[in-house]
């Protein structure tokens, strides 16, 4: 599991890598939660590395998301989301929560 | 049969995730149900870990599984505190993000990913999580 970070003008961009699971969960709120205590709430993350995110993980992220939509215009959107993943996330019921770009470029464009 | 065992922390769920998935592949199911086994195995063992030992390194999960001619068919074992399902309550669904809360969901996630799931407690071995998912023809 790796973890990058880039700041744009509008947003900040996360690459996430590997698997995203009950192990690996702590580092990465770590990570997201540095971005929102420095007051960045738009968030892009690079979901195009990762190969599994478990029920932990989607938890960090709606947390995130909560704490994003708390202030104006905030919102943590995704890019380049693995198929199965997509498909897993609607199945369980949580698709609706997060907006999904095919890739970095349009996601960082929504902002 | 095949079955393998894990020391009960969040480190093994990678390696249990391979021996699944490789379980379901044998089974010929395709890339998008061999997911949904992981996941749903994922979350098994990750109840496991914090609510049977309630904590990392208190015991071992015990993974067998089979394949029939339609189906895998996977146990789950651990030597922690009895799971009773009933205890759980119904998730809450369709909510606005601000009150969606993790009560409740691991077990719906379960009962939506695999087709049957069914929890058991026997004094010689302890929890026993069967689940099984049939193969979709294509």
């Amino acid at each position: 599991m790796s973890t990058t970070i880039s700041e744009y003008k509008r947003c900040t961009l996360v690459t996430f890598e590997g698997r995203v699971d009950s192990n690996t969960v702590p580092a990465m709120e770590e990570t997201l939660k540095s971005i929102t205590d420095a007051g960045q709430f738009k968030i892009v993350l690079d979901m195009s590395k990762v190969t599994f995110v478990s029920s932990a993980g989607w938890w960090m992220l709606i947390e995130t998301q909560k704490t994003c939509h708390r202030y104006n215009r905030g919102e943590l959107v995704m890019a380049g989301l693995d198929e199965r993943i997509h498909k897993s996330l609607d199945l369980v019921g949580m698709g609706s929560y997060f907006k999904i770009f095919d890739d970095v470029v349009t996601a960082v464009a929504h902002f | 049969m095949h079955t393998a065992s894990f020391l009960a922390r969040f480190d093994s769920l990678e390696s249990i995730g391979n021996l699944v998935a490789q379980a379901a592949r044998e089974a010929g199911f395709d890339d998008n149900a061999v997911y949904e086994v992981q996941l749903a195995v994922d979350e098994a063992a990750t109840n496991i870990i914090e609510h049977a030992y309630g904590g990392e390194g208190k015991g071992e999960i015990r993974i067998t599984y089979q394949i029939t001619s339609d189906s895998l068919i996977l146990r789950i074992y651990d030597r922690g505190i009895p799971f009773d399902p009933h205890m759980i309550e119904k998730p809450k669904l369709h909510l606005k993000l601000e009150e969606l809360s993790p009560r409740g969901l691991g077990l719906y996630w379960m009962r939506n990913l695999m087709d049957y799931v069914h929890f058991e407690f026997t004094p010689e071995q302890g929890n026993i999580l069967t689940m099984s998912k049939r193969r979709i023809a294509n």
